[in-house]
């Protein structure tokens, strides 16, 4: 077998990767030191409706589909050699603003699933977590573009 | 009559492992698979009267681990290679036909899966079958079988008419997860009447569905990756 070199589909591949765990990863984060260490979150806080309750199953159960689905496809890549750090990173932290923006924004402010806190001013809280959100993506962006134009 | 049935499936494999190589990791997981359905529907989670979270635990190890293990031991691919060669032509044409050909899709098994497990707790069936044990076993071996259905149609170990692509089969096992996170909620949320220890057994259906389920995720993209087309891709240069 000869080394494969640039095996195509590899670099659309790596990004899906990044952009798959990354979501995963702050998914799980939240879920971790959030949910089960701080005691922050609330399982279910009974304010959210239904449509609330449904969201947050179908992101828990998204969030944990792509974290598995992105590390199989991150080992593939490397198997592939064809794994780019910069871009990679770019595409994980795009990938972990865009579930906090998505966290921040729709489940706690349009869909009141949960709120980052009980008993508190929520403001600060809240800017925290949109502007953290607007942060990673601005990063995982400016990553991603300079990855694209590193690359060969 | 299930200790017929559990000790019939065990001795038919076995013997039909001694008429062909067979790995015995196939074996084990199979022998394991039965052990832990005679252990629930024998056991102790089988007698808990009214306590969800008793019933739950029962559940998770009848509905989902048990199937995993059972699906792991590949039993169709053991058949195939050890009937005799008119019988294997027979069941391969069984495999083929349409009703199967549906039920095998992995969107309807895991529909049927979750479905039934919507039906169960969003009922009044639920509180029936915690004070009724013959029902409770009437919906244990439902539930075993659907969560066969679904996982066996999920992973497709064994030879499956029109396998779908990965990326399908993973999003048929998300769609899955989330009907059974959701469903969990609900339950917390708003128990059904006649049950205690409610909350605690939404909570174990919850976290112990999650447990699950990412396993399988796992085992289905490890599949992937090892499988012959996903290495042919990565190493054939443009």
């Amino acid at each position: 077998m000869t080394a494969p070199q640039a095996v195509p589909g590899s670099s659309r591949r790596l990004v899906v990767s990044g952009l798959l765990l990354g979501a995963g990863a702050m998914g799980a984060v939240d879920e971790i030191v959030f949910h089960q260490l701080l005691h922050w979150h609330h399982f279910y806080d009974r304010a959210s409706g239904t449509a609330g309750l449904v969201s947050d199953g179908l992101l828990h159960a998204a969030t944990w589909s792509a974290t598995v689905a992105g590390l199989a496809l991150l080992a593939d890549v490397r198997r592939r050699r064809s794994f780019a750090p910069v871009r990679w990173w770019g595409a994980v932290l795009l990938g972990a603003g865009g579930f906090q923006l998505w966290d921040g924004v729709v489940d706690h402010k349009v869909l009141r699933v949960h709120q980052v806190r009980y008993g508190v001013d929520l403001t600060g809280y809240d800017l925290a977590w949109v502007s953290g959100g607007v942060l990673l993506l601005v990063a995982g962006a400016l990553l991603l573009a300079r990855g694209r134009s590193a690359a060969p | 009559m299930t200790a017929v049935g559990l000790t019939a499936a065990a001795i038919s494999y076995l013997y039909a492992t001694s008429r062909t190589t067979w790995p015995v990791t196939r074996t084990g997981s199979w022998l394991a698979g039965l052990a832990l359905v005679a252990f629930v529907l024998a056991g102790p989670p089988a007698h808990g009267h009214g306590d969800l979270r008793a019933h739950m635990a029962g559940h998770l190890l009848i509905g989902m681990v048990a199937p995993v293990l059972l699906v792991l031991g590949a039993p169709v691919t053991l058949a195939l290679r050890a009937l005799p060669r008119r019988h294997a032509r027979r069941l391969a044409r069984l495999l083929r036909t349409p009703p199967v050909r549906v039920l095998t899709d992995p969107f309807v098994a895991t529909a049927l899966d979750v479905g039934g497990l919507w039906v169960l707790y969003r009922t009044g069936l639920v509180g029936s079958m915690l004070h009724d044990p013959g029902l409770h076993q009437l919906v244990s071996v439902h539930v075993l079988l659907t969560g066969w259905l679904a996982t066996a149609a999920v992973l497709a170990v064994d030879p499956t008419p029109h396998r779908r692509r990965v990326a399908a089969r993973a999003a048929a096992l998300a769609a899955g997860m989330a009907a059974h996170d959701v469903l969990a909620k609900l339950l917390y949320a708003d128990p059904p009447a006649g049950v205690h220890e409610a909350a605690a057994g939404a909570r174990l259906m919850y976290d112990g569905g999650t447990v699950v389920h990412v396993v399988v995720a796992a085992l289905l993209w490890r599949q992937w990756y090892v499988s012959r087309d996903a290495v042919r891709a990565a190493t054939v240069p443009a």
